[in-house]
């Protein structure tokens, strides 16, 4: 137990990737404790799926939103608020499918919030429709015949949404993604990662990617280098690659908002002085 | 009656089922629970090859209704199901799909809205969207909400009518629970319902345009005819029903339901499935003499307001069970039943009984305190709490 747990009975599926996000998650928050950033300076959003149980598992402040919102209710903590860390958590057919315009336009503005994407790329609350992460000819209920719409590559998506913090994590390795999230969650601007998350009922893919991972901070990869980091998110198959895809410091939302405000009083006071 | 062959299944596949022998050409959807069996069972009739029809499952519901009106526009026959959320995330488009009459059919799993979020049964999802311009129809049993599916088909399609309609069936109580039911064959039903052919559509060979602006010059006049065309649907809904009885030889007899109201000094009032409960409560409470009828709304929108006044005529006090509330005021059902009462010629005393609300439970215990405080009121001759949460926990 520690301060982060909660009462609720867990209902995830044993073996689901989802208890590898939240203890990552909660390691992280043990750490910001460590670096005096407080319990109640955290505060996160879910949307609705199973990621969004992770709600009720988490001992902090937040806001349970609506399916697909999660991004665009975080965005509203964080202007409210500016002092909190505020941490979205979202399903790959929330936030990408119903939600998929307010994850652009947060990215674009790089409001300072951190979404953490637990994509199992399926819908496994309602028992396993196919999502815009799902690949091509898999076969579920809704998808008797195999899934035949291409899949949307999330990486390759938030780089060209302008997104400041685009990375890959895998629910089969915590100490990379806890340290990933530690990352996103410093980082000043609009930060993402989309946890690659195994589901035990509907697509077991533990085995798959244990096979294919490796981390590109092992390689000569260079987060600061766009045209590389969308090269690289389009491997896909063989070799998958997780970590820091790509990252840029920019002006984030919080800052154009103050120099806005600055300007306009030094503006102000100019005329004024001219005046006198 | 003709010999009916029966079968067991859960109320989602029942519904799907008698869509499917409606040959829809465009199913749109997005998963939410506790609609989702529906479209899952007829994507599986799409992938079987038993519907010919284009299945398009997209990415939110707001989308799904966008495609049912494109769809419906070129002059397919569409269909599509919801819930809760889902419905209210369409909100915009429905008032589209009626004002651009659109004869769209759409089963709502009726479900409670959020906050605090809960996935179990009332009517605050579809009461909400009460004034878009849909026909709306509650279900009291699997049998019926596979029946109505296809009614509304014949309904909506009406050139008299031509809306959008909305068949609500309650969520897990009747989509998740398995009983007999019929279903008519595809036979049965293009006996019944012919080809859908309308007169307007998007037509490369014709060109027409669809949703043009409606400047003040014109747009009290397009919403006028949508109120007629509700008039309407008060003489076409009863024909229709009358037609399917005749057909399948099943009893649909108009707009509402009466149940031992003859003498009755009390009447309840409700709609969906919670009437299964009612009318055992009313035969239990007949055992012991009392004197009590039940109405059953079938048809909520057009609202039967001449069907109910006549229906209660010679009730000393009606109770009108409401699974929602409008916040600030009352039960959609009741206070649109006070409306109608006051340019009536009757005065019975009302009360409103708000239950049911996230899925709670109403057992015919229940049932019978909501008799006991209508009778009160009857013998009282008045009424002191007129808005009455039923099984409210005490604080």
């Amino acid at each position: 137990m520690d301060e982060f747990d909660t009462s609720a009975t867990n209902t995830w599926c044993p073996g689901c990737g989802n208890f590898a996000i939240l203890r990552s998650f909660k390691d992280v928050l043990n750490n910001l404790n460590k670096e005096e950033v407080k319990k109640e300076d955290i505060a996160i959003t879910t949307g609705i799926g199973c990621h969004g149980k992770i709600f009720d598992y988490l001992d902090v402040s937040g806001f349970y939103s609506i399916h697909g919102r999660a991004a665009a209710t975080a965005t509203g903590i964080k202007i409210g608020n500016p002092d909190l860390e505020v941490i979205s958590f979202e399903g790959d057919g929330d936030a990408y499918n119903e939600g998929i315009s307010h994850l652009v336009h947060a990215a674009r503005r790089n409001i300072d919030i951190t979404v953490l994407v637990h994509d199992n790329k399926i819908y496994a609350l309602t028992t396993g429709q196919f999502t815009p992460t799902t690949p091509i000819g898999y076969k579920g209920k809704s998808t008797p015949k195999g899934n035949i719409e291409p899949p949307l590559n999330p990486i390759e998506f938030m780089i060209a949404s302008k997104a400041s913090f685009v990375a890959r994590g895998f629910a089969g390795d915590r100490k990379h993604l806890k340290n990933l999230i530690h990352k996103s969650i410093k980082h000043k601007g609009f930060s993402i990662i989309n946890i690659l998350q195994p589901t035990v009922a509907f697509q077991n893919t533990w085995k798959y990617f244990r096979e294919r991972v490796y981390k590109l901070q092992e390689t000569k990869h260079d987060p600061k280098n766009k045209i590389q980091a969308i090269k690289k998110s389009k491997e896909n198959e063989q070799k998958i690659p997780i970590g820091i895809f790509y990252k840029k410091q920019r002006k984030t939302y919080q800052q154009a908002i103050n120099e806005q405000t600055t300007n306009k009083k030094q503006n102000i006071h100019k005329v004024i002085e001219n005046l006198k | 009656m003709k010999r009916e062959n029966r079968e067991v299944m859960e109320g989602s596949h029942a519904v799907a089922h008698a869509v499917k022998n409606c040959s829809p050409d465009v199913i749109a959807a997005y998963p939410i629970t506790p609609q989702t069996h529906i479209v899952e069972k007829l994507s599986q009739f799409v992938a079987d090859g038993e519907l010919k029809s284009e299945y398009l499952k997209v990415e939110s519901e707001f989308s799904a209704m966008s495609a049912c009106v494109g769809a419906s526009a070129t002059g397919t026959r569409t269909f599509t199901a919801t819930s809760s959320q889902g419905l209210i995330l369409m909100d915009e488009v429905l008032y589209n799909a009626s004002g651009l009459r659109l004869p769209i059919v759409m089963v709502v799993a009726n479900r409670a809205v959020g906050a605090p979020i809960n996935i179990w049964n009332d009517h605050s999802d579809s009461m909400g969207v009460r004034d878009s311009g849909w026909i709306q129809l509650y279900a009291e049993s699997n049998q019926e909400v596979l029946d109505m599916a296809i009614q509304s088909y014949k309904i909506a399609e009406n050139d008299d009518v031509r809306l959008p309609a909305m068949v609500c069936m309650d969520g897990f109580i009747l989509t998740h629970t398995y009983e007999p039911v019929s279903i008519p064959t595809k036979e049965e039903v293009s006996d019944f319902l012919p080809e859908f052919d309308p007169e307007h559509k998007l037509d490369p060979e014709d060109p027409k345009s669809f949703g043009t602006v409606g400047f003040p010059g014109d747009f009290m006049e397009f919403k006028y005819q949508q109120h007629e065309a509700m008039q309407n649907a008060k003489e076409v809904i009863p024909e229709v029903f009358k037609e399917y009885s005749e057909k399948m030889g099943r009893e649909y007899n108009g707009l509402i339901e009466e149940y031992k109201t003859e003498d009755a000094d009390v009447i309840l009032i409700s709609l969906g499935s919670v009437i299964g409960t009612l009318k055992d409560t009313v035969d239990d409470l007949r055992n012991e003499g009392e004197k009590v009828g039940l109405i059953k709304v079938r048809v909520f929108r057009p609202f039967p307001e001449k069907q109910l006044i006549d229906a209660i005529e010679g009730a000393r006090a009606v109770g009108v069970l409401d699974k929602n509330i409008s916040l600030g005021n009352k039960g959609a059902l009741y206070s649109e039943l006070l409306d109608s009462l006051y340019n009536s010629d009757i005065t019975p005393l009302t009360i409103n009984f708000i239950a049911g609300l996230g899925g709670r439970d109403i057992p015919e215990s229940s049932a019978k305190k909501m008799y006991e405080k209508t009778k009160d009121v009857a013998e009282r001759g008045y009424v002191e709490d007129e808005i009455k949460f039923v099984d409210l926990k005490e604080a």
